[in-house]
């Protein structure tokens, strides 16, 4: 049995350590807003937060994380106004297409913006770029970005 | 607020919801046509009209119940395409009621082949899609009119109220809907005057923005059915190879496996556990090992080459006018090009899933299709269950772009789920995604011209080598000289119109390989050629691109509009920074016209930064208009990422690229800086969206580079050694 | 199935072993009353000798054999099948058969093996100790598959030939113990220099692909990638790594500021040195710690430590931007490990030494380790939509950004590593 703690909560899970918490927060414990899109890290559609940094669940071992702090897209809280301020901006300029990407982008998005809260196009694509968008939304996107940036501050 | 389609486990039948509490259903009963060429719009310019593609047959219901709520049950997939707040716009238009009123669900597949693809949702949907608005309201005011004993003329609509006018009367829809559901449909109710559209024509969010940013969207993959188990699969990685031995033991011996399971057939295991982690392990230790048969030796190269060989010997006449090969062999001048596109995987961030329940009974399937009524076809073939035993509940699609109009993973995956007593997820790897994907054809093409004294085009001959995909996935569409209509969009069905023109297809199917559809059809794969191929001859001619094609425009006034303005709009006269260069490119396919500018920059042959791309649309009367714009965006973006950078390429007949590692997508640092999208106001039915800026994306993209270069890029991916060899020289 | 290496051919060339030297057969290895062979010593010892790699095709049954060993100019050769099956593999043999063939290079019928086999460094180990081997080699379910027929040029071909260059180059003696240092000292010379074979690929060859005993772990190139300097220089070897980083390195395939192991030795780490127990692990330290300095130029970069957070890649170079879009999901942009510390680059001097060898070999072969925790990972970057020149932009963008190298010529250095064997 492994513990983790999740969006505040604890679990605990009977897997190998060697499992991806992608899998385990999809297929064990039934949270399927963060998506598998490779399985190699290579495009961001699983991104969560371990300690409030971006990382890829795909990627990262249960076995690994111990204490650490995950959270995931459901457990957003609503009172949180950074992301409030991203999810609002998404819909505000309908980024959207597939959507497939999209929780791993907000993710993604939304650690960028609490360490860099006004950032620019070179910040927005060196933070962004690893997360991929098969349907091309990346302009609307980083316009997304800046809207939220000017609506936090 | 709008929440998540759901789906009924069962075919809503019209008895069923009319029983279930006094709720008006509307089952509309528009046409349904046979084969998309009654449906689509008739091109009013090219040679030849735009030849049917696929059976369609819509279907859409429109649920209202006592307590007002409203449900409209969408019969197009929603794949990010925006076609759920378009078929909502429609209907919400004629029928009066606000977008934020409505719920929407999936619908069932119908009795006809239910279809998303083609960019031909708007267009079929258009009309009857209003008509079932505007049949309901009508039957609705009826009812209302009935209630208060009043003329319906006197009766407005809005917000899903019923005013009557005169007094001030109102009543909700829900309170006269069991009244409305006795009246008989009216056939052709009147529609209102797009002039007074308060939806249609202005930009509406798209309605499934909130849950997919919250993370509620139910993809397939997402589906949870309890009691699932997941799978994953591999199938032989060259395509006619059988099974030849695998560690059953050793699968089996993994935690959290289930079963180790075969399909003879189809020469695929799959390993089932409890989640896909261990599946995955399972199939790992598995190890299937595999005979590879006949495709064994298979390369890239054979397929290219069997391809150049098409260039002579006998081809199919496919479109014919005037004399074109004499007019070339009179000429005083002619100028010839060959064009090379390669096999190309479509990439769905969502890789390829389905779950499949298959009991003594019934058989459910939960899976993203683009062809439901396939899927419904081979759940039945295999159970051997009636049709109406079966359910198929159709979920978002995380990117269809063609994959999901193929259906084998439905069959695989019922296949399994019928060795096992529980529901059955199957899960495809990145991997097995890439490797096992059925792939955009790989086409040579060869345009030879004869050119008058100042060069322009007197008359043309294109010659066509590569499959007949309609062959394999609608044979009934295939010509009786064993010609695929596809092939015309973007080739015969141009813009342009030339004084003699011939049209010659040389079928060769690749081997080792299953082609299928790729976003953007013949749309895609013909402008590169065409497009490219116009520009070479303005260059050739000494004559600017634009001003060039505008010489073979005169006589297409939409055309010209959009390449006037977009030349306009992208300050196509203007002078450009230091190290850049402009390249242009015009097509009409899907019922729309559009005409772009890339503007890039090569500071090395093989460096290419895309700065701006500029793109004028002309699709008929804009639903939504920027829902239009995003598919503008994402569709050039999408074919940027094959123009530059993507080939499917075989080695002993396995594919070599099989995740993201090798498979090259555009990522945000790399997409053009801006992209401007302007919309051409018009009143003409609509034309198709999402497939537009894919088409355009090579060709507008290959003619800048060629300009900053000097250098044809006659060759994709555009990067390709094989444009800096001697085919790929200016004016060659 | 972890496919994504394209290409990991193991320790060929590097394997061609010896020490230049012809001695007498060790004092320890003689006879009398055999004990009853321990199976658990053998199964450390074999991890400890590493054989599974070798004698595992990829994908394949463990010790069933059958992986290639390209070595250039002299031919394909194929690591035979060690499973006790009776005809495919050793199942037949007597154990003094096996012991003559781990320790002296010669197999039944007195063909002699080829020295990718590393029996000079393993003479080391007593007769005993190989028993211990064979009897957990005994325990393993026995695989059928036949081992391919070597082809192997002239004169190599010549299995007579070996003779001669035995003589030459070995086999090696055991030592016996140096009474003048500690117990630990001698046990990790013996994990050094016997089972672990080390010196086998930190070593430089000599012409005849003997050991270069002067310049014995000061480094070397082995297919392609750079075996690193071994000895206690503080700038080109280990000299300024602690115990604890070199110790956590041997056994977990990492250390913070030295980055991951990677190529053939997250095999050694992933199989071998993972598996030996923490005094063994120290005795190794402290034997390393004793190697002579010895300064090699190619070895000696420093590291830089970027600005960290995900917002400050610069986008200015086609490099900067292929990393922000390829590698910073597992590497951020100041090279900590995003997922785990596995993911860590900074501090690796291998990114930048010998112009980047190891860094291009990576980008171009892949890697992957087997960790407590599963297979971690490096994808490779070849055979798809990125350019040699691309990689050679991605490289040239590590070096300058995470380490003081002067990147040079790297678009050929990526042509050079897919050329490898
Ligand atoms: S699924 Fe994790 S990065 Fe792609
Ligand atoms: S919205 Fe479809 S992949 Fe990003």
């Amino acid at each position: 049995m492994l513990s983790l703690n999740i969006n505040g909560q604890p679990h605990q899970v009977d897997v190998d350590p060697d499992t991806p918490l992608l899998w385990v927060l999809r297929d064990v414990l039934g949270m399927n807003a963060t998506k598998f899109g490779c399985g190699i890290a290579q495009c961001g559609a699983c991104t969560v937060h371990m300690d409030g940094q971006a990382v890829r669940a795909c990627n990262l071992p249960v076995g690994l994380i111990g204490e650490r702090r995950i959270s995931t897209l459901e457990g957003l809280d609503n009172t949180d106004p950074v992301a409030n301020a991203v999810q609002a901006a998404w819909v505000a300029l309908d980024v959207v297409q597939c959507g497939y990407c999209q929780p791993g982008q907000i993710m993604a998005a939304i650690a960028l913006l609490r360490s860099t809260p006004k950032p620019t196009d070179e910040q927005i694509d060196s933070a962004m770029s690893a997360n991929l968008c098969r349907c091309g939304t990346y302009m609307r996107i980083r316009a997304a970005i800046h809207h939220a940036a000017g609506a936090l501050a | 607020m709008t929440t998540p389609p759901r789906t009924p486990s069962a075919p809503p039948t019209r008895r069923h919801i009319l029983g279930a509490g006094g709720a008006l259903l509307l089952a509309t009963l528009w046409p349904t046509p046979r084969g998309r060429a009654q449906a689509a719009p008739r091109p009013q310019q090219g040679m030849l009209v735009e030849g049917a593609q696929g059976a369609f047959a819509p279907n859409a219901y429109i649920r209202i119940a006592a307590d007002n709520r409203i449900t409209l049950i969408l019969p197009n997939v929603e794949m990010g395409q925006g076609i759920y707040t378009s078929s909502v716009m429609l209907i919400a238009e004629e029928l009066g009621i606000d977008m934020a009123q409505v719920d929407i669900e999936a619908a069932p597949p119908g009795a006809g082949a239910e279809i998303t693809g083609g960019s031909t949702s708007v267009m079929t949907e258009w009309l009857p899609l209003r008509q079932a608005g505007a049949a309901a309201r009508s039957m609705l005011v009826q009812a209302a009119a009935t209630h208060w004993q009043a003329k319906p003329e006197e009766c407005s609509t809005r917000s899903a109220i019923i005013t009557h006018v005169p007094t001030g009367r109102t009543l909700p829809f829900g309170a006269v809907a069991a009244q409305a559901a006795a009246l008989p449909i009216p056939k052709n109710p009147p529609l209102k005057d797009p002039a007074t559209y308060t939806l249609l024509g202005h930009s509406q969010h798209r309605i499934d923005s909130t849950i997919k940013v919250q993370g509620r969207a139910v993809f397939g993959m997402d589906v949870q059915v309890p009691g699932q188990k997941i799978g994953t699969v591999a199938a032989c990685p060259v395509e006619g190879g059988t099974l030849a031995g695998m560690d059953r033991q050793a699968a089996l011996a993994i935690r959290g496996v289930q079963a180790v399971l075969v399909n003879e057939q189809n020469n695929t295991v799959c390993v089932v556990a409890d989640h896909y982690w261990a599946a995955r392990k399972g199939l790992r230790a598995l190890k299937p090992q595999w005979h590879n048969g006949p495709n064994a030796h298979v390369t890239t190269q054979t397929i290219y080459d069997q391809l150049h060989q098409g260039l002579s010997g006998p081809a199919i006449v496919a479109n014919t006018k005037a004399d074109a090969p004499g007019v070339i062999a009179r000429a005083h001048a002619t100028h010839t090009a060959t064009y090379q596109q390669p096999l190309l995987a479509h990439a769905p961030m969502e890789p390829i899933n389905c779950t499949a329940h298959v009991r003594p009974d019934g058989c459910d399937v939960w899976t993203g299709t683009q062809i439901a009524d396939r899927a419904l076809d081979t759940a039945a073939e295999l159970t051997g269950l009636p049709k109406d035993k079966i359910a198929i509940h159709c979920q978002y699609i995380g990117g269809g772009f063609g994959r999901r109009l193929e259906h084998e993973y439905v069959t695989q995956c019922v296949q399994f789920a019928r060795q096992v007593p529980y529901p059955l997820k199957i899960i495809w790897s990145r991997e097995e995604d890439l490797t096992r994907d059925r792939y955009r054809p790989a086409y040579v093409d060869q345009m030879t011209a004869a050119l008058d004294d100042k060069g322009y085009i007197t008359a043309l001959t294109h010659r066509i080598v590569g499959p007949a995909v309609v062959a394999r996935w609608d044979p009934a569409e295939l010509t009786k000289d064993g010609y695929d209509e596809d092939l015309s969009v973007a080739t015969v069905i141009t813009p342009y119109s030339y004084p003699a023109y011939r049209l010659e297809f040389a079928r060769r199917e690749a081997p080792g390989i299953t082609t299928a559809w790729w976003r953007g059809v013949g749309g895609t794969r013909g402008l590169f050629v065409v497009e490219g191929f116009i520009d070479e001859l303005a260059h050739r001619a000494g004559v600017d691109p634009v001003a060039y094609r505008r010489a073979m425009l005169a006589h297409n006034p939409r055309a010209l509009a959009v390449l006037d303005k977009v030349a306009q709009a992208a300050g196509w006269n203007t002078p450009l920074p230091p190290g850049r260069a402009r390249g242009v490119a015009v097509q009409f396919a899907f019922g729309s016209y559009m005409a772009s500018i890339a503007e890039v920059e090569m500071p090395e042959p093989d460096n290419v930064i895309i700065h701006r791309v500029t793109a004028v649309v002309d699709c008929g009367r804009v639903l939504n208009p920027d829902q239009v714009i995003s598919q503008i965006e994402g569709g050039l973006i999408f074919g940027f990422s094959a123009a530059l950078y993507n080939e499917i390429t075989l080695e002993g007949g396995r594919v070599q690229q099989n995740n993201f590692n090798t498979w090259r997508i555009m990522r945000m640092n790399e997409a053009p800086r801006k992209i401007d999208v302007l919309l051409m106001p018009s009143a003409e039915d609509p034309g198709g969206i999402g497939e537009v800026g894919t088409a355009a994306a090579a060709p507008v993209l290959a003619n800048a580079m060629a300009a900053a270069q000097g250098r044809r890029f006659r060759t994709l991916p555009l990067l390709s050694p094989r444009n800096n060899a001697a085919d790929g020289k200016e004016h060659g | 199935m972890h496919g994504i290496s394209k290409n990991r051919i193991p320790t060929l060339f590097g394997l061609l072993a010896g020490v230049a030297f012809l001695s007498t057969l060790p004092a320890h290895a003689a006879h009398a009353a055999t004990p009853p062979a321990n199976v658990e010593n053998g199964r450390y010892l074999a991890r400890a000798a590493d054989c599974e790699v070798c004698h595992t095709e990829e994908g394949g049954t463990p010790y069933a054999g059958g992986r290639a060993f390209n070595l250039p100019g002299i031919g394909v050769m194929y690591a035979p099948n060690i499973t006790p099956d009776k005809t495919a593999g050793i199942g037949a043999w007597t154990d003094q058969q096996f012991v003559d063939a781990v320790r002296k290079g010669i197999s039944p019928g007195w063909k002699h093996l080829y020295p990718a086999m590393p029996y000079p460094a393993y003479a080391r180990m007593s007769d005993a100790q190989v028993r211990d081997i064979r009897a957990y080699l005994a325990t393993l379910p026995p695989s059928s598959k036949k081992t391919p027929e070597n082809s192997v040029k002239f004169p190599f071909s010549i299995r007579s030939f070996m003779v001669f260059w035995n003589i030459l180059n070995g086999p090696a003696s055991s030592y016996p113990d140096d009474p003048g240092k500690s117990a630990e000292w001698n046990r990790g010379r013996y994990l050094v220099e016997g089972p672990g074979h080390c010196g086998d690929c930190h070593t430089p060859r000599t012409l005849s692909f003997g050991l270069d005993s002067s310049k014995t772990l000061g480094g070397s190139p082995v297919n392609g990638w750079r075996a690193y300097n071994l000895t206690s220089d503080k700038l080109s070897g280990l000299g300024a790594w602690s115990d604890q980083d070199l110790a956590q390195y041997l056994s977990t395939g990492h250390a913070d500021g030295h980055g991951t192991a990677s190529g053939d030795m997250a095999d050694v780490v992933g199989h071998s040195l993972r598996y030996l127990n923490a005094q063994d692990i120290h005795a190794m330290v402290v034997y390393l710690r004793s190697i002579p300095p010895l300064r090699t130029e190619a070895d000696m970069v420093e590291r830089k430590t970027p600005p960290a957070g995900d917002s400050s890649l610069p986008q200015t170079t086609r490099g900067a931007r292929l990393y922000a879009s390829a590698c910073a999901g597992c590497h951020t942009a100041d090279g900590t490990g995003r997922q785990s510390s596995f993911g860590t680059i900074t501090g690796a001097r291998s990114l930048g030494a010998d112009n980047g060898r190891n860094l291009v070999q990576v980008l171009v072969q892949g890697s992957g380790m087997q960790t407590a925790t599963g297979v971690q990972i490096m994808p490779h970057f070849t055979g798809g939509g990125l350019s040699d020149r691309d990689l050679a932009d991605i490289a040239s963008f590590v070096m300058t950004h995470f380490t003081t190298a002067t990147p040079h010529n790297m678009e050929q250095a990526v042509r050079d590593a897919k050329q490898a064997p």
